[in-house]
């Protein structure tokens, strides 16, 4: 059972700094599901290989749902693929976080219009936290996307959420 | 070999299998075959020995809208050099066609691409289920009156 | 004051405890919110058919096996080495011959080939078969819709 998880009405000086250390433990190691579906997964690569480098940010990819912490959903998400996509996201530990890269995981991209195959947006099946725009993002944006859902992360609290 | 003979050799084994040549112009040489001969024809530019087409190209459907459908085969001969271009008409009321897969491996695939996207069923293929879409779509995506669909499995389809 | 054994045992509590606090800490620190969707067997986003129990190789467990016996050979080698000088030649012919009885063994699983990893005609373990393999079950008209 998580004992000290969602359990506190308002943050006291204990909550504070276990809260401090265990974000920044948990935006310090952001162990990366690789999904890379189309044409961004060269652009992950790209980020993930020596010149724009992920693992100086404690990133590295991993293969399956069960030891990421986040999903990056890199590329066309079809309606064939978004029943795995859930499943998959289902099958990932908290505290898991979705970066949706690309514009065709952002709302469909390019094939927004005529796309009879294609999910306008993962955010139809999974919930996301970042969005990164781009055809293809640059890695650079990437990076970014990552810097912006590890200051969400260092904002997140053990603490319950006062709103409802 | 010239496209003329090849027409020639195939009406003098088929006759009137053979139903149309558009030989000249600017378009790929082809020839109409009938539906139902589509195989025995195939089967004949297989195997005899100065024709040789061994290699389907391609194969694919074709809407060519007021409920005709079409299937257009390119071949090509790796031994001697020609090619060669097939067709055959179809009506969406009866949109049967004999496979053509005991000939030329390649069918296997192209024809369960034909079905899934135009929707002209293969007699005789031994396999003949969706290979883009997923299983339980309802309906032909390449079809030019296609509707797509406002819901599948729960998420919404249009933008 | 304490003595060599007791070094251990501290070591070994320490070890434990260690342990014991990582492991109370992470549940402490942990959510834990299961739904079957979450415990559902990984198998690519696919639903999972099939058995996990597959037929293993049985030269894993060979190899294992012959790694074993000789592995307490090495084991018995230690101790002797370390008073050989003391013990002389009896000891020695002694070992030799404790090492012959095992050569023999070895030669035997050499010659048995036992040690080949690859076999010449090897089995291919079975698996059930999934989606895009079976047969489908409609015919094409069904399957029209």
């Amino acid at each position: 059972m998580g004992l000290l998880d969602q359990r506190f009405e308002n943050g006291n000086i204990i909550i504070t700094s276990m809260d401090s250390v265990l974000n920044w433990a948990r935006l310090s190691s952001l162990w990366g599901m690789q999904f890379g579906l189309a044409c961004c997964a060269i652009e992950m690569m790209a980020t993930g290989a020596s010149h724009y480098d992920f693992d100086r940010f404690g990133v590295f990819f991993r293969g399956t749902p069960r030891q990421s912490d986040v999903m990056i959903v890199a590329g066309t998400v079809t309606l064939k693929m978004a029943s795995r996509i859930k499943l998959l996201y289902d099958q990932m530990s908290e505290p898991r976080y979705v970066i949706s890269m690309g514009s065709c995981s952002n709302c469909g991209g390019p094939y927004w219009e005529h796309g009879y195959h294609v999910l306008k947006g993962v955010d139809r099946v999974i919930p996301v936290d970042v969005y990164v725009p781009g055809c293809p993002p640059r890695p650079e944006a990437l990076m970014e996307g990552l810097m912006k859902l590890q200051e969400k992360i260092r904002n997140s609290s053990l603490a319950q959420r006062k709103s409802a | 070999m010239i496209p003329q003979e090849i027409h020639q050799k195939l009406t003098a084994r088929f006759g009137d299998a053979i139903t149309e040549a558009k030989l000249e112009g600017v378009h790929d040489p082809f020839l109409r075959v009938a539906p139902g001969h589509i195989r025995e024809v195939a089967l004949f530019l297989r195997d005899s020995e100065d024709l040789r087409f061994d290699a389907l190209m391609c194969l694919s459907a074709v809407d060519y809208t007021k409920g005709k459908l079409g299937v257009v085969y390119h071949l090509h001969s790796m031994k001697w050099g020609h090619k060669i271009t097939l067709k055959v008409d179809l009506t969406v009321d009866a949109p049967h066609c004999q496979s053509v897969e005991s000939v030329w491996k390649t069918a296997n695939w192209h024809e369960r691409e034909a079905y899934d996207m135009i929707g002209v069923v293969f007699d005789g293929h031994p396999d003949l289920r969706r290979i883009l879409m997923p299983y339980d779509w309802e309906g032909y995506p390449l079809r030019k009156d296609y509707q797509v669909p406002e819901y599948y499995n729960g998420m919404k389809v249009p933008y | 004051m304490i003595t060599e054994f007791g070094r251990v045992l501290i070591f070994l509590i320490i070890g434990g405890v260690f342990v014991a606090a990582g492991l109370i800490f992470a549940r402490l620190i942990r959510p834990h919110r299961p739904y079957p969707s979450k415990l559902s067997t990984y198998e690519c986003g696919e639903e999972p058919i099939g058995d996990t129990r597959t037929r293993f190789n049985v030269r894993f467990y060979v190899v294992a096996l012959i790694f074993l016996i000789f592995d307490v050979e090495v084991v018995f080698l230690f101790p002797w080495a370390v008073v050989f000088k003391q013990l002389g030649w009896f000891a020695f012919i002694e070992m030799v011959v404790f090492l012959g009885i095992l050569f023999v063994g070895y030669a035997y699983v050499w010659r048995k080939g036992d040690l080949e990893w690859e076999k010449p005609s090897p089995r291919i373990p079975r698996y059930e078969r999934g989606v895009g393999v079976r047969e489908p079950e409609m015919t094409p008209e069904e399957m029209a819709v």
